[in-house]
């Protein structure tokens, strides 16, 4: 199967993500919208990896999981307490950042 | 012998740091410290005028090394005195009309409760002037110069609770500073021309610099010169300066301050000598002054100011003497010791008959003056026989020799100079004469005093007091102030025949000023002739005028001439409206370009920089989601600009 065809997978996959954190509210939905975006990284850097028969891709996708993993801990974390102080999961009404 | 020069200046310094120094506890004998000092600098003087004349004339320049002043690789500037033939001249006139004075004023100020500090400020201007006088190089000269200035400050203004006096002494102060502004110029000219500025090296070289640079310098030296000797342009000080306390004004404003132009156009004479241009603008400022004083002394009410616009004349002789090179350099210096003698003559005896008058300064007061104070009138009379050039008397000497040389220059300017010259003579005389009938002669004006002063537009600004004294009571001074007039009329009588006869002051100077005999188109038994017979038209039309006629004790509206002859021929409304009001303009002019232009351009900028600031605040909403879409846009065009510079 041409490779090709994940690449153009990893970029619908990329911008349902992006499309996803820019018109959803709901803090977990952007949160799972950031994850598909990631993965869709992901996907394109393995498929890279095999096209040019060089490992560094697939290294690179291992960290962006790593680092992926962590960043979910942390950014439930948030989500979970800014919900438990505002209950409400929504992102727009956390808008006090600003000038 | 030499070591001796320094003490000519210690001495009166030494007076002044006393005097001012000392506090009240000096008030019972400070005026006699500083006459004292002010004779012992007189007596130094002479004794090294004694051992000068024992010295063949080509030897008799000494100067005395004190110390170096700033001394650094390729700029020397030492504390050195040079005493010549011309500053020998200076030191015995500068202290012994200066001793005179000194003496005079313990009588005049009397009654002034700050008599000592007078002193101490009259020794401090004698110090600065020997320093003048004395200096060897032009910035040692140029602090003496500067210290005259400051002296003639503190002393026009000495009585600083009279706002006019206080404005006088604001008003020559900044004069004289254009006039040193013109000084600094020429010695740093002088210094980036011949790498010195001291008297030998400097007029030694003056064969090899181009004649541009010259000229530069000398009219630089004209500049300084008019400032200190209130030649036109900058002459409107010296009217004004009359503020002052009379001795200051025969100290300073007659006899030797006003002569430091004239000593610094001769002393340079080598300098002027290689700028014929230069040359040319000084004998101009000579004959234009000695014409401007002279219509102004013919209108003045106020004997000192009529005296004040003689002084600006007679010095217009002089400078007019010393633009004309080798011919009239001696003669320039010769008038100026006979002016000393009858012009401090002439203010000391105006100060006496204002002593005798409550201070009244207005002639139209005066009248009849003879019987009551005989010793000033004649020692008055005798100066004024002086200056008008009577014949076989001082002033007769040394101006006709001034007329002779102005005729010699040659050419159309020598007739035009010349003329000039007889025709101040004949002014001389009249304002001389109107002065001298309206002060001694003609009916008592000051007995019938109106007890108010109508309105007059016109009349002197002396006029205010009037009316607020009682009748005065004519008397004469006492001898300390006739001992020294008696002395200063000796000299108006017989220093001009001691000087003029056989050439002997010109064989004096000449080893210093070098001298010419000129060829004058007219004989000078020509001259003389002319002279006498303007002499006696001035003399007479006064006569006329003043004499037989009684002398209304208001002055009249007078023609148009008389009105701005009254006002210093409209001098100070020139610098009013020229120099004020333009200066006025200017700034006003560059304070708006600085507020709209600059201003505008910084504040502009500012605000700019303000309101972009503002609206780019805007897009930090809080919103993160279009933060996300700002990052989104840009790393899109960052991407779409990767794609285009690689497809070029």
């Amino acid at each position: 199967m041409n490779p090709v065809n994940y690449l153009y997978l990893a970029a619908l996959l990329f911008t349902i993500g992006a499309t996803g954190v820019l018109i959803r509210r709901n803090a977990i939905v952007l949160f799972m919208c950031i994850e598909l975006m990631l993965n869709a990284c992901n996907l394109a850097f393995v498929t890279f990896s095999r096209m040019h028969g060089n490992l560094d891709g697939q290294i690179i996708a291992f960290f962006t999981m790593v680092v992926a993993a962590a960043e979910v801990v942390v950014g439930l974390a948030i989500i979970v307490s800014l919900f438990r102080s505002r209950h409400s999961a929504s992102v727009d009404d956390a808008s006090l950042m600003k000038l | 012998m030499e070591n001796l020069i320094a003490l000519l200046i210690a001495a009166p310094l030494l007076g002044a740091a006393v005097l001012l120094c000392g506090g009240r506890r000096l008030d019972a004998v400070g005026h006699w410290i500083g006459t004292v000092l002010a004779a012992a600098s007189f007596v130094i003087g002479v004794l090294l005028f004694a051992d000068m004349l024992g010295k063949a004339a080509d030897h008799r320049a000494v100067t005395q090394h004190l110390f170096s002043w700033i001394p650094v690789a390729g700029f020397q500037a030492d504390v050195t005195f040079r005493l010549d033939q011309l500053s020998m001249t200076f030191v015995l006139l500068i202290t012994g009309v200066g001793s005179l004075i000194h003496l005079y004023s313990v009588g005049y100020m009397e009654h002034d409760e700050r008599r000592r500090r007078f002193f101490g400020y009259l020794n401090l201007f004698l110090a600065a002037m020997l320093l003048l006088v004395l200096a060897d190089n032009y910035l040692l000269l140029y602090v003496g110069w500067e210290g005259v200035g400051l002296a003639s400050y503190l002393l026009i203004g000495f009585w600083q609770h009279k706002p006019s006096a206080a404005t006088a002494a604001k008003k020559a102060f900044l004069v004289n500073r254009v006039g040193d502004v013109g000084l600094s110029i020429a010695i740093m000219l002088m210094f980036t021309t011949f790498g010195t500025f001291a008297f030998t090296p400097v007029l030694g070289a003056v064969d090899g610099a181009s004649e541009g640079k010259l000229t530069a310098i000398a009219l630089m030296l004209l500049l300084a010169a008019c400032g200190k000797s209130a030649q036109v342009p900058l002459q409107s000080w010296l009217g004004d300066a009359m503020e002052g306390p009379t001795p200051v004004s025969a100290l300073i404003h007659a006899a030797t301050m006003v002569t430091a132009g004239v000593y610094l156009i001769v002393r340079s004479g080598a300098l002027f000598d290689a700028a014929p241009d230069a040359q040319l603008v000084v004998t101009v400022v000579g004959a234009v002054t000695l014409l401007f004083g002279a219509i102004v002394g013919c209108a003045k009410d106020d004997i000192k100011k009529a005296l004040a616009g003689s002084t600006m004349s007679q010095i217009g002789y002089m400078v007019l003497a010393a633009g004309l090179g080798p011919i009239g350099y001696a003669f320039a210096i010769m008038h100026l010791v006979t002016h000393g003698f009858f012009k401090a003559g002439l203010f000391l005896g105006a100060g006496s008959v204002m002593h005798g008058m409550n201070d009244e300064v207005d002639m139209r007061r005066y009248g009849g003056l003879r019987k009551y104070m005989p010793v000033t009138f004649v020692t008055f009379g005798l100066g004024y026989l002086a200056i008008i050039g009577f014949p076989g008397l001082s002033g007769f000497f040394s101006k006709d020799k001034i007329i002779e040389a102005a005729f010699a220059k040659g050419g159309t300017e020598g007739w035009i100079l010349g003329g000039a010259a007889l025709l101040g003579a004949a002014l001389t005389a009249y304002y001389m004469t109107r002065v001298m009938l309206m002060t001694f002669f003609g009916e008592e004006r000051w007995r019938a005093r109106p007890t108010a002063s109508p309105a007059e537009p016109d009349v002197e600004p002396a006029a205010e007091e009037r009316g607020t004294h009682a009748e005065p009571h004519p008397h004469e001074s006492p001898w300390i102030m006739t001992i020294p007039m008696i002395v200063l009329a000796f000299g108006s009588v017989f220093a001009g025949a001691f000087f003029g006869v056989g050439n002997r002051f010109l064989h004096w100077l000449e080893p210093v000023t070098g001298h010419e005999e000129g060829n004058s188109p007219v004989s000078a038994a020509t001259v003389t002739a002319a002279t006498l017979v303007l002499l006696l038209v001035g003399v007479g039309i006064a006569y006329l005028q003043y004499g037989r006629r009684p002398v209304p004790a208001v002055a009249p509206r007078g023609s148009l001439l008389t009105r701005a002859a009254r006002r210093d021929l409209l001098q100070d409304d020139f610098n009013h409206v020229v120099l004020v009001r333009g200066g006025e303009h200017l700034t006003r002019s560059l304070v708006y370009v600085d507020h709209t232009l600059v201003d505008g351009v910084v504040n502009g900028s500012a605000a700019s920089m303000g309101g972009l600031s503002g609206r780019l605040r805007r897009l930090q909403n809080g919103y993160a989601r279009s933060y996300a879409v700002s990052m989104f846009g840009g790393a899109a065009v960052l991407i779409a600009l990767t794609l285009l510079m690689r497809a070029v």
